[in-house]
């Protein structure tokens, strides 16, 4: 299982890589060929677009290559809002999916367990929304929340929105967009480390005089762990990502454009495709840089 | 060699580059799939400067044609089809693929770049950008010169499309429609919000009861255009259009971006907000609105020309380098400028027409229509238009990042 892979527990012995070296060489070969080839290529051609120069002779969109470091300082510059923006909208997300994914999967993957056809039921519920593409729900969501919707009149009428105040195009409408397309990879790697939960040791902990809160604090959050942080990667990496959402034609305003939104002008209005690429690489190193410290911090450093 | 490669240019130059390496399992595991993949990239490459060769035509042997085009932009009927094209097809047996993927002038060239610069087929045989892109297309050697012995219709060409300083005589590109922006307002909302009848100038647009209801194009010679000729510089003039003119323009915009006036900058999906009542006026193509209508039922929406006038422009036919299919395109374009047919799309997509002659045709269709102006408009009309001065490299490459940067709210 995939989100296994952040578990704390000690790896097995290891095999001796002298007796069978060239057996691993040639079963590793297409895996590695394969990154090299899809993987590797296009970041060494990335990284290269980021520094080209404008052609001096050159016309709309028509580069060269060169060693121009100061497209980063450039870009940085230009775009340091749309870089705050998206990690904030992705960490206000995530902490939302956690919210609300982690009582769901608790009561899929414990509560529900002695009925086996509604855990299975809930758990295609929760997937189902996947049945359907990710635009046309997005779309939907702008559809329900579009200024001549009931909702955004009612909210109008009772004062909770300003008469000239909407939904679609806020800040709010992108994360909650996000949040919602992004909460099945929360809750299903939650469901897989909570559904093995020995609620044994749950029975234990209130033995010993833990409070119910104290239980959950010291006994099921713990062991729950590994889901945890595989699905707040799951759901963080992306979304910082994402520029579907945040885009105008979708839930966002020009006031919600995020670094996909500033990548996607740049590679294809502007046609400025050593910004666009420099952004593109500075958003990997950030996530890399993210996603490092954050595994770290949460113990499990030895399998990086 | 005598295997069937495959039609796709890219895919072609990319199996022939494999098969001159013979990548067979003994060499794959010999290593010499480094060299190959050198091979594979080397084809994908461009190569520079070389001018760009036409693609092999195979209309004769393959009836078929692929249009890229922008939406609402040809007839349709009542069951999805489209007339026109199957009066095309039953004429001369060409079957065409009719595709609405062109939403905007910058996306689609933003897609179609790179394969555009390599001479590869981009996915369409014929499709129709902006003048001023189609001029971009022509300087960088991006398409192919027409065979005027395949378009005899091209006699029938408005002469006031001719003496472009991109194409003078009309050898690579051929327009299709030409479009005019202005407001368009959704009648009964306008009216409720203001109090009044129609926008009339761009101030009405800033009025603050339309706060977040207001819609421009993505097209940044239509919206910065427009609020050009609002601040009474004259857009087709190097003198009055200048940097810091523009510049001004673009402060205005932005302006009323980030205070929360104008809530949207759209392409052709711009239709969408009128349609579900997010944007009240917006600066928008005069022939969508008539169409809006159309599928609404009733006239909903109005359209009118600033009282400092709107812009005018061409979407261009043009057949890129890579395109397999350059005299089924030409037969194409031969066809919509037979006066009758021209008619019959102009009546139905409501943009003003290239076709001289049609006008003739329509009074016979529907005497009403040769009097709407949207479609074939007087001097008098014309004269309150203005077309956007063509731009150089370097400055393009600032207006549209400046306009961009709006979008991006920075």
């Amino acid at each position: 299982m995939a989100f296994t892979a952040f578990s704390s527990s000690k790896p097995k012995v290891g095999i001796k890589p002298g007796k069978t070296g060239k057996v691993v060489i040639v079963l590793l070969a297409p895996g590695l060929a394969y990154l090299g080839a899809f993987f590797l290529t296009p970041l060494i051609s990335l990284i290269m677009v980021s520094l080209q120069a404008p052609d001096p002779l050159g016309g709309f969109g028509e580069y060269v290559p060169a060693l121009q470091f100061s497209n980063y300082f450039v870009v940085i510059s230009e775009y340091f809002p749309h870089m705050m923006r998206s990690f904030g909208y992705a960490l206000a997300a995530t902490i939302l999916a956690l919210v609300i994914s982690y009582p769901l999967a608790y009561f899929i993957g414990v509560k529900a367990r002695p009925y086996p056809l509604l855990q299975k039921l809930m758990l295609t519920l929760v997937i189902a929304p996947f049945f359907i593409s990710f635009l046309l729900r997005t779309l939907a969501w702008k559809q329900i929340f579009s200024n001549e919707s009931w909702i955004v009149t009612t909210l109008q009428q009772i004062g909770f929105l300003d008469s000239d105040q909407y939904v679609v195009g806020t800040p709010f409408m992108v994360i909650f967009g996000l949040t919602y397309n992004f909460i099945p990879f929360m809750t299903l790697p939650l469901y897989t480390s909570l559904e093995r939960l020995d609620t044994r040791y749950l029975e234990a902990g209130s033995d010993l005089y833990a409070s119910p809160s104290k239980v959950f604090r010291k006994v099921t959050i713990p062991l729950s762990m590994p889901g945890i942080i595989s699905g707040t990667l799951l759901t963080f990496i992306p979304i910082a990502g994402d520029y579907i959402n945040a885009s105008g034609d979708f839930l966002g305003s020009s006031s919600t454009a995020m670094l996909g939104n500033v990548i996607e002008a740049n590679y294809l209005q502007i046609n400025d495709y050593p910004a666009a690429s420099a952004l593109s690489v500075l958003l990997m190193g950030a996530i890399l840089v993210l996603v490092a410290g954050y595994v770290k911090k949460s113990g499990t450093e030895d399998l990086l | 060699m005598n295997q069937n490669l495959p039609e796709d240019p890219q895919l072609r130059e990319m199996v022939k580059a494999a098969l001159a390496h013979k990548v067979t399992r003994r060499a794959v595991l010999g290593g010499a799939v480094a060299t190959s993949a050198a091979a594979l990239l080397a084809a994908c490459a461009p190569a520079e400067n070389s001018a760009l060769t036409p693609a092999t035509d195979v209309s004769d042997s393959d009836p078929s044609l692929i249009w890229s085009n922008w939406s609402l932009y040809v007839d349709v009927d009542d069951d999805g089809n489209y007339p026109t094209l199957e009066k095309f097809k039953s004429e001369t047996g060409i079957e065409v693929t009719y595709r609405e993927d062109f939403d905007d002038n910058d996306s689609y060239y933003g897609k179609v770049k790179d394969q555009l610069a390599l001479g590869q087929d981009i996915g369409a045989d014929i499709t129709c950008p902006t003048s001023w892109m189609a001029a971009r297309w022509i300087n960088q050697g991006f398409v192919q010169t027409f065979d005027d012995a395949n378009l005899p219709n091209k006699k029938n060409l408005q002469p006031a499309y001719l003496g472009e300083s991109y194409d003078p005589q009309r050898t690579k590109s051929l327009p299709y429609q030409g479009i005019l922006a202005g407001f368009a307002f959704d009648k009964e909302a306008y009216k409720s919000a203001t109090g009044k009848e129609a926008p009339a100038v761009l101030e009405d647009l800033w009025d603050p009861a339309l706060k977040g209801r207001i819609g421009v194009l993505s097209e940044m010679r239509d919206t910065v255009g427009i609020v050009l000729m609002d601040q009474g510089v004259s857009i087709g003039d190097a003198n009055s259009l200048t940097e810091d003119a523009f510049m001004n323009a673009i402060d205005i915009i932005g302006q009323k971006v980030s205070d929360g006036q104008i809530a949207r900058i759209k392409g052709n999906s711009y239709k969408d907000d009128l349609v579900n009542g997010d944007t009240i006026v917006a600066i928008a193509w005069s022939g969508d609105i008539i169409q809006l209508n159309a599928e609404a039922g009733y006239d909903r929406f109005g359209f009118v020309l600033p009282e400092s006038g709107g812009t005018i422009s061409a979407d261009c036919f043009v057949i890129p380098m890579g395109a397999t299919h350059k005299k089924n395109a030409e037969k194409l374009m031969n066809f919509y400028y037979d006066p009758y047919n021209a008619a019959v799309l102009a009546a139905y997509v409501n943009y003003i027409t290239p076709v001289v002659g049609a006008k003739e045709e329509a009074i016979k269709l529907d005497p009403a229509l040769a009097d709407n102006q949207l479609i074939f408009p007087s001097e008098e009309f014309l004269s309150l238009t203005q077309g956007f001065r063509a731009l150089d490299g370097a400055e393009e490459q600032a207006f549209t990042k400046a306009f961009q940067k709006i979008k991006l709210g920075a």
